[in-house]
């Protein structure tokens, strides 16, 4: 490990993050780029979830998650606050491991 | 924005993002471990976890150190990574608006948590407190954990206590809003199907990129959705 891992590593992270945030900023986009971007969310959870849930690495993998998860995502459904929803995925999970 | 924080109605976002933050803190305190025992000073897991601060890209170059890989496929590896934030600071320049001093260190704060968060919240001023709160909270237990894993060289096992499903958990939840329109549930669906068809072909952090093609589904117009947000709206009782 060495310091230019470091500091190479957080220049690099902090230009992504920089890159929308400073340089597109408050600028008023086309409103079909405006309709695109409101999406994000919504395509890049939905895509961290699945990642999350079934797969270690490059592998796909069906595990205690995916019944913690499924619990979670109920308890969404059913209107649970979000706290409740986080606290049913992960003691799903974790009693399934026991069991 | 200590007014806002006081807001009795914020109360519920507020304690999700604190324990948000204290469930990905638990996470840093493996990484400080990993770091460690890759070869890596106290000083430089916590630096790395200061400065660097994405979570996945973290683990994933310290890792690739340890298995004994060169600083090159370790940087590489991490920063496609980190890729997706440059993602999500774009979706959050809509709604983080200020000086620039304040946009410089939100976009250090721009991580999945903080995003979904914001995101998920109805009106401007949740949406902002959620951002900062929950970048705040995640930055302070990340940085606590590292610097315990880094001295104490033990960590508890996340998987003990189900915490890597807390994370997609707390995701599950903050994703519902945004299934309101038919754009959002396609956008999902797309997102979901991309990743999943991807994820055992892509080298690791592209997936989720490759995700964000999904919004391409936001060009052309619609009337449908604009009606239906609108009810939605009227609906929740929100101004």
């Amino acid at each position: 490990m060495t310091w230019t891992l470091v500091f190479a590593l957080a220049g690099g992270a902090y230009a992504f993050k920089v890159l929308g945030l400073v340089v597109v900023g408050d600028r008023t986009l086309p409103a079909a780029l405006e309709r695109c971007l409101v999406l994000i969310p919504a395509a890049l959870l939905a895509a961290i979830i699945v990642k999350d849930t079934f797969s270690i690495g490059q592998h796909l993998v069906v595990d205690a998650r995916v019944a913690g998860v499924g619990a979670a995502a109920l308890a969404a459904w059913r209107r649970a606050p979000v706290i409740a929803v986080i606290v049913i995925g992960a003691s799903v999970t974790a009693l399934l491991r026991l069991a | 924005m200590i007014a806002t924080l006081r807001d009795p109605k914020l109360r519920p976002m507020i304690s999700a993002c604190i324990t948000l933050g204290l469930a990905v803190g638990v996470f840093s305190i493996s990484f400080g471990v990993a770091a460690v025992s890759a070869g890596a000073s106290v000083f430089q897991a916590c630096a790395m976890s200061l400065l660097v601060f994405t979570g996945a890209s973290q683990f994933s170059a310290v890792s690739v150190i340890a298995g004994g890989g060169s600083i090159g496929s370790a940087l590489g590896g991490a920063l496609m990574l980190a890729a997706r934030n440059g993602v999500f600071g774009l979706a959050n320049s809509r709604r983080l608006t200020g000086r620039l001093p304040t946009r410089l260190l939100a976009a250090q704060l721009t991580i999945d948590e903080s995003t979904a968060m914001c995101a998920a919240q109805q009106d401007p001023v949740a949406q902002r407190a959620a951002f900062w709160i929950t970048g705040v909270s995640v930055y302070i237990f990340w940085n606590l954990g590292t610097l315990i894993g880094a001295l104490a060289g033990s960590a508890i096992n996340p998987k003990t206590f189900g915490l890597d499903a807390a994370i997609p958990s707390a995701f599950v939840a903050m994703l519902w809003p945004q299934l309101q329109t038919v754009r959002g549930r396609i956008a999902a669906l797309l997102g979901a199907g991309i990743c999943l068809v991807t994820l055992a072909i892509l080298p690791i952090g592209l997936p989720v990129l490759a995700a964000s093609l999904a919004i391409l589904i936001g060009v052309p117009k619609s009337d449908i959705d604009q009606t239906e947000t609108v009810a939605t709206v009227a609906d929740s009782g929100h101004p």
